[in-house]
Formats: C-alpha cells, structure tokens, sequence
C-alpha cells in the first residue's frame, strides 16, 4: 500500500479507537442498567424502538467498531503470517463490510 | 574477587552452537573484557567486534545472557545469572560467525528511511541560526546521540515480526531529520517512512527504549513521525 493509503489506515485506527473508548462505555454501562431487572426482549425494544439517538448510537458504534476490526486484522494477519498485498487488503475490506452490514441490520432492527 | 565465570558463546553460522568457556573474574571487568579475554587466551579463533571501548561507536553489541547490550560498558557483575554468562550474536540480523552479524540490512534502512540531511536549494552560505528552545530542535536533539549499535533493533518485536520494518534506529534518524529546520527533504522522506514497513507499523511496546544504551527515545520519535505523516496527509503534501 502507498504512504498515503496507510497513514489513512492509522488515522482511521485511531479515530475509531477513540470512538471506541467512549461507546463501550455506554454499551458496559447500558448492559448493568438493563439487567437490573431482568433482560428481556420487550424491555430492550421498548429503550430502542423508535428512539433515533439509539439509533445513532448503534450506527456510529457499529461503524467504529467494522472499521476498526478490519484495520486491526490486516495488522495483525500480515505480522503473524506471510500474507501481504491486495488479496490481504480485500479480505480486510470485506470483514470490515460484513461487520458494518450486520451490525447496523442489527440497530435498525431494534429501531424499526 | 577471585572466582571464575562460566562463560557459554555462540559458536559458528546459524547452525553453530554454544561453547563453554571458564574466565577468571576480576574487579570492574565488562563484557567486552570477557570476551577478549577468550579470545586472546582461550581461543585464538573467536570472531567478534569491537573498536572504542567506551561506548562511542557503537560496535560491540551482543545478546548478554539473552538481552541486547553494548558489551563495552556492561559490568559482568551486573549482568551475570548465577555465576554464567550467555554470549549470542545480536538478533533480527543474519549471524556472519560467532559473535558477528552482518549489519547490512540494519544501514541500508537508514537509507530507505531518507536518513541523509538534504541541504535546501537557497539555503544560506553563514551557519544557519537554529534556537535551543524550539520545540523541533528539542526534539532533534533528544534523539541525536545515536551510536547505531542495532541494539533497539535486536530488541524490536516488529522488527522480529516483520523483517522490512524500517526498526527504531533508522526512524529514529528520520525523526532528527523532520525536526532540522534547515533540511529540505521532507516529503520524500515522510513518503518513504509511511510505507507498508514504516513508522505506522510501530507498536509502541518501547523495547527500543527500555534497551537502548544511550537512554534515547525511539518510541517517542516514531510517535512524532506518525503525526507528522498525519498532518501532512491532511494538507495534501503526503
């Protein structure tokens, strides 16, 4: 990859990072509140049904999250194994699509 | 001080082996002396580098007792496990013979890493007037006393992971570059130390830092490029 392509790659590493630390806070906190009184499907929907700052939260989480795995992944696969080059770039690319596409079905499916 | 230290060095290539050696002890006595010592008065043929012995050039790196160290200003008395000593060849760098590597690769980085100063087109004639308390000349000097003894190298996890990782000395030298106000060779050398083995493939585990002999910062320097590669991606000029 060029010079260009990975500082992007770390920008987007650290960006998400940060996006991170703050939103798995939430998440930790949000999982303590909620089984407080038992976890059940109905008391999640009703927190996140039609609520679009839910929503938001979950995109923007979902998001963070894909981009961060995929980056991460192609680091770690290209210090642990010999693969390198565009194949391992698009292996990459395709984790950080399928984690972006399950994770924001799974936000709008507690919103709709 | 009278014992002896039972002293175990890598012998031969890569498929070489350790070879015990018993050396008297004596006070104040270093590595280097210990392997000297061997070689003058136990076996003619070891081979091993050296050349100041007072931890200027850099030169006399070895594994002690499996940690990269300028043998030159080690003291024996400090390292030594249980009376032993284990002398191998740096590591992350081809073993020539015995205690010496082939350093080849370890230099041509600093080259990748555009690690010669690039004087600028209209710079001036008179020394060039840089002031002691900027923070780029802070920065260049807390990373300028580098001897390239390859002992932050040796050390590297990503170096070792990753064999064309550019590693903690050469970045370091790019890192005083950035900093020099009077070079001019910026961009090429922040497009050279971008790359898929640059600066960004740092972990950050300060290995280079807790090993280096001249208490430098490579960590901190490698830091420094990474947002300086930022920036200038932001601006266009990466």
């Amino acid at each position: 990859m060029t010079a260009r392509a990975e500082t992007w790659l770390w920008i987007v590493q650290r960006a998400t990072a940060a996006v991170l630390a703050v939103a798995v806070l939430v998440h930790l906190a949000t999982i303590v509140y909620a089984v407080r009184t038992g976890l059940s499907a109905a008391a999640v929907l009703a927190r996140t049904q039609g609520n679009p700052w839910w929503l938001g939260f979950y995109l923007v989480f979902a998001l963070a999250a894909a981009l961060h795995a995929g980056v991460g992944l192609r680091t770690i696969l290209r210090e642990m194994t010999p693969w390198r080059g565009p194949s391992l770039d698009s292996a990459a690319a395709c984790a950080s699509l399928f984690l972006l596409v399950a994770g924001w079905r799974a936000a709008i499916g507690l919103f709709a | 001080m009278s014992g002896t230290i039972e002293v175990a060095v890598w012998r031969g290539g890569v498929d070489g082996s350790l070879r015990p050696y018993e050396v008297p002890e004596q006070d104040s006595q270093t590595v280097l002396d210990v392997v000297t010592y061997i070689q003058r008065q136990l076996d003619p043929t070891l081979s091993y580098r050296f050349a100041c012995r007072v931890g200027m050039c850099g030169s006399c790196a070895m594994t002690v007792n499996g940690v990269a160290r300028w043998t030159c200003r080690t003291h024996v008395r400090k390292v030594l496990r249980r009376g032993k000593l284990e002398l191998r060849p740096l590591a992350n760098l081809p073993v020539i013979r015995d205690l010496v590597t082939d350093m080849t690769a370890f230099f041509e980085k600093w080259t990748r890493a555009k690690g010669a100063f690039v004087p600028a087109a209209d710079a001036p004639k008179d020394f060039a007037a840089v002031r002691p308390d900027t923070p780029e000349r802070r920065a260049a000097s807390a990373g300028i006393e580098c001897i390239g003894c390859g002992v932050c190298y040796a050390s590297c996890d990503v170096v070792a992971w990753n064999p064309d990782y550019l590693g903690p000395a050469a970045l370091n030298r790019a890192w005083t570059l950035v900093t020099d106000l009077r070079d001019a060779g910026n961009r090429e050398r922040l497009a050279a130390i971008a790359g898929d083995a640059g600066c960004h493939a740092c972990h950050s585990h300060r290995s280079c830092v807790e090993r280096c002999p001249k208490s430098l910062d490579p960590t901190g320097s490698i830091a420094g490029l990474k947002r300086a590669t930022a920036r200038a991606l932001l601006r266009g000029e990466l």
